[in-house]
C-alpha cells in the first residue's frame, strides 16, 4: 500500500516535470518562424518511416549502425515491459501479466533479457569507441566537456538500467523458488547467470534486492526521461519530428524569399501578381527567431554524432566551420533565450545573438554549400539552411560580406557576370574559334 | 563552328531543339571556353538544332544567392526569365552544374519553368540514342580515367550515373576515388568560394581533392563543372603533375574521341 502511494506520487512528480519541460521545448521552438501548412504529406511520412523508424541513413556506416540499432530496438521493445511496471506499481500487483500469458510471458521476458544484454554490450562498445579508441569526431573542437559528459552519462545510465532489470529478474527467480506467492516466470536465461550471486541471501534480503532493483529501474527510467529533455538524447523524439518536416526539394535548392520577390518585381515594374507582404521583418537570420521552426526542431534533433562535420570539406582542411557546431549553437542559443523568457528576462533582447556570440562570420564564410553535411545526417538535419540564412543577414542587413564577395556582387550588377569582363564581350568565344 | 543565337533564329520563325546556356565561365574563362567550343562542335557534328543567347545571356545569380545577396540573385533571375520566356524557351542544356541547379530548381518559383538538362545527361542521351557514335578501339580504350563528382550535379541533384555512363561509352577504365558519389569531396569552389580566398585553415580543399584523384593513378581526371575544372587543374599543378595528368571535361573527351578537336 505504501509502495502504491509512493509510486503514484513518483509518477505524478516526474510526469509534472516532464510536462513542464515539454511545454518549455515547445515554446522554444515557437521562437522560430511558423512552418505553415506542410505539403506532400505522404512523402513526409515515408521519410519518417524509412529514415527515423527504419534508420535507413544510419547504415551508411555499418558498425555504429548495427550497435545503434540494437539500442534502438531494445529501447522500443523493453519499454513494453515498462507497461507492466506501471500497472504493477499502480495496483500493487506483481508481474500482473505472468499468470495470464503463461509460457508466452517466459518467451517475452527472455526476449527482453536478450535485448537488455545486447543493449548493455552495445553501450560498452560505444563507450570504448568514445573514450578508449577516441574517434576523432567525438573529440573535435565543439565537443567540450559537457557534450562529452552528456554522451557518457547516457551510455552509463543505459548500462545501469539494463543491469537493474537483470538483477531484478535474478532475485525474482530465487524468490519464486522460496515463496509460492511469486508468480512463476519460467526460466530466464541471462539473469539466471546472476542467481548464484544472490543464492546465499536470506529471503527478506532478497525481497529488498528485488524491490530495490524494481524501484531503481522505474525511477531510473522516469529520471532518464527528464534528463533526456536537457540532453542531446532528445533525438529519440525529435528525429521523428525532424524527418517529417525535412526539406523535400533537391538539396541544391535554396529557399526563396518571397519578400524580396515582391520588392524586385515592383522595382522592375512587374506589378502584376505582386502581393505586398504584411511585414518585411529582417532579411536573413541574426538570431534564432529569424530561423524557421523547422531549423529549431532540427537543432533539438541533433545528437552530436558529428557525421556532418567529419565529411565537411571546410572542416577537413582545418577551417573553423563545423556543421555540428552550427546545430549545437542554434540549440544552445534557443535554450538560453527560452530560459530567459520563462524567467521574465529580456529573452532575445539580452544583447547577444546567434550570429556573433555563437557563430562567427569566419565559420559561415567557409561553407562551400556542397551538401556533404546534409547528405551525411542520419536524421535529415540541414545545417546548410541555417548557414545560408546567416549569410543573407550579413549580406543584406550589414553589407558585411567579405570584400571579394562585394566585388563579385558589383561585377554582376554592372557586367552581369561575377568577373570583371565586359558584357559586350560575352559572345566573343564564338568569334575567336 | 556554327553558333546561332535566338535573336537570329526567332525572326526567321525557327525554333531550335535546345537552348545552350553557356554560363559565365563558359563565356569568359579561357580554359572553360574550350569546353564550350568542344560541346558546340559535338552539337554541330551530329546536327542538333540549338541556339545560344549570346550577349543576351547574363549570370543566373547563383554565386550572389549563395553568398547571401538575395536581391541581386532575384534581379538576375527575373531579367533572365523575362528573356527566356520572351523567346518561349522550353528546353535548356548547360555545361555548368551551378547554372543547371539554379535554372532547374530555383527559377520555377520566380516564374521560369523549363526542362533543364546538364550536358552530362544530354551527352548520355545522345550516346544512348545513337546520335553520338563511338567506334570501338578508341584512344581511350583501357586508359584509366577518374571522375570527380560536382556537388551541384551529385548531392544537389542526384546525378551520379550519367557522367559515368559517358566515360564508360569511351571504353575507358573508370577508376573511382575513395570519396565518390554521395560522399564525393567538394573541389572547394561551391557556395561562391570561387570568388574569394579560402578561410584560414591547414590545407586548401582543392589540394586535398587533387591528391585523392592522383592516388587513383588515372591519367585523366574527368570533370563536368567549370569551378571543379579550375580547382582541380590548380590542384594538379600544385602537385606538379600537370604533364602526366590532365583535367578534362566530359564534352572535351567526347569531342576528342570523335576527332573533333
Amino acid at each position: 500500500m505504501i509502495q502504491q502511494v509512493l509510486f503514484i506520487f513518483a509518477l505524478a512528480f516526474f510526469g509534472f516535470i516532464i510536462r513542464k519541460r515539454a511545454l518549455q521545448l515547445r515554446n522554444n521552438i515557437r521562437l522560430g518562424k511558423p512552418i505553415g501548412k506542410t505539403d506532400r504529406v505522404s512523402e513526409r511520412f515515408k521519410n519518417v518511416l524509412l529514415v527515423a523508424f527504419g534508420q535507413k541513413k544510419m547504415f551508411k556506416r555499418f558498425v555504429p549502425a548495427v550497435l545503434h540499432f540494437i539500442i534502438y530496438a531494445g529501447f522500443l521493445v523493453i519499454n513494453l515491459e515498462v507497461l507492466e511496471f506501471i500497472i504493477d506499481g499502480l495496483f500493487g500487483t506483481h508481474r500482473i501479466f505472468a499468470p495470464y500469458l503463461g509460457s508466452i510471458y517466459t518467451v517475452l521476458m527472455n526476449l527482453f533479457e536478450f535485448l537488455a544484454v545486447a543493449v548493455l554490450l552495445a553501450c560498452v562498445f560505444f563507450l570504448i569507441r568514445r573514450n578508449v579508441l577516441k574517434l576523432p569526431r567525438f573529440w573535435s573542437a565543439e565537443m567540450t566537456s559537457w557534450p562529452r559528459l552528456d554522451a557518457n552519462l547516457i551510455l552509463v545510465t543505459e548500462i545501469v538500467l539494463m543491469l537493474a532489470i537483470l538483477t531484478m529478474n535474478a532475485a525474482d527467480q530465487l524468490l519464486q523458488i522460496r515463496d509460492d506467492h511469486y508468480p512463476t516466470t519460467g526460466s530466464l536465461y541471462f539473469s539466471s547467470f546472476l542467481m548464484p550471486l544472490f543464492q546465499s541471501a536470506e529471503t527478506p534480503a532478497l525481497i529488498v534486492i528485488e524491490r530495490f532493483a524494481w524501484w531503481f529501474h522505474i525511477i531510473g527510467i522516469l529520471g532518464f526521461a527528464v534528463y533526456i529533455t536537457f540532453s542531446k538524447h532528445l533525438h529519440i523524439f525529435m528525429a521523428f519530428l525532424n524527418t517529417y518536416y525535412a526539406k523535400l526539394e533537391p538539396k541544391g535548392h535554396i529557399n526563396n524569399m518571397p519578400v524580396v520577390t515582391s520588392e524586385v518585381k515592383s522595382m522592375l515594374g512587374l506589378t502584376q501578381g505582386v502581393t505586398t507582404p504584411a511585414e518585411p521583418g529582417r532579411f536573413g537570420a541574426k538570431d534564432v527567431n529569424d530561423l524557421s521552426q523547422t531549423n529549431l526542431i532540427a537543432a533539438y534533433a541533433c545528437t552530436e554524432c558529428g557525421r556532418c562535420t567529419s565529411e565537411c570539406p571546410a572542416n577537413l582542411t582545418g577551417k573553423k566551420l563545423s556543421p555540428r557546431k552550427i546545430m549545437m549553437d542554434t540549440r544552445d542559443r534557443m535554450e538560453e533565450v527560452g530560459r530567459s523568457v520563462a524567467k521574465g528576462g529580456p529573452g532575445l533582447n539580452d544583447g547577444k545573438s546567434l550570429l556573433g556570440d555563437y557563430i562567427t562570420k569566419e565559420e559561415i564564410n567557409a561553407c562551400t554549400s556542397c551538401n556533404a553535411c546534409v547528405e551525411a545526417c542520419p536524421v535529415l538535419i540541414n545545417p546548410l539552411e541555417i548557414i545560408l540564412e546567416l549569410r543573407r543577414y550579413v549580406a543584406m542587413e550589414e553589407s558585411g560580406s567579405p570584400p571579394s564577395w562585394n566585388a563579385m556582387f558589383q561585377n554582376i550588377e554592372t557586367n552581369f557576370a561575377p568577373w570583371k569582363f565586359s558584357a559586350a564581350d560575352r559572345f566573343n568565344w564564338a568569334k575567336d574559334a | 563552328m556554327n553558333v546561332p543565337t535566338l535573336a537570329e533564329l526567332t525572326p526567321k520563325g525557327e525554333s531550335p531543339e535546345i537552348l545552350f546556356w553557356v554560363g559565365c565561365a563558359g563565356s569568359y574563362d579561357d580554359r572553360y571556353k574550350r569546353v564550350t567550343k568542344a560541346f558546340v562542335k559535338i552539337l554541330n557534328a551530329i546536327g542538333v538544332k540549338f541556339a545560344v543567347l549570346g550577349t543576351e545571356e547574363t549570370c543566373t545569380g547563383d554565386p550572389a544567392r549563395r553568398a547571401g545577396n538575395e536581391f541581386l540573385f532575384q534581379m538576375q533571375a527575373m531579367n533572365n526569365i523575362q528573356v527566356l520566356n520572351g523567346y518561349g524557351v522550353k528546353k535548356i542544356v548547360t555545361a555548368c552544374p551551378h547554372c543547371f541547379n539554379t535554372l532547374k530548381n530555383e527559377y520555377p518559383e520566380l516564374g521560369g519553368t523549363y526542362e533543364v538538362i546538364h550536358h552530362a545527361t544530354f551527352l548520355q542521351q545522345l550516346i544512348n540514342e545513337g546520335r553520338i557514335k563511338l567506334s570501338g578501339g578508341s584512344s581511350f580504350k583501357g586508359k584509366k580515367i577518374t571522375y570527380h563528382d560536382s556537388c551541384y550535379l551529385g548531392r544537389a541533384n542526384n546525378i551520379y550515373e550519367a557522367p559515368r555512363a559517358v566515360l564508360e561509352a569511351l571504353d575507358a577504365d573508370l577508376v573511382e576515388m575513395k570519396r565518390c558519389r554521395t560522399t564525393g569531396l567538394c573541389c572547394g569552389a561551391g557556395g561562391a568560394q570561387m570568388f574569394k580566398d579560402a578561410e584560414k585553415g591547414k590545407k586548401e580543399i582543392n589540394i586535398e581533392r587533387a591528391e585523392e584523384a592522383l592516388q587513383t593513378g588515372a591519367g585523366t581526371i574527368a570533370v563536368a563543372c567549370p569551378f571543379c575544372m579550375t580547382m582541380l587543374t590548380d590542384g594538379v599543378k600544385a602537385k606538379e603533375k600537370e604533364v602526366e595528368v590532365r583535367v578534362k571535361d566530359l564534352a572535351e573527351l567526347i569531342a576528342e574521341a570523335q576527332g573533333l578537336t
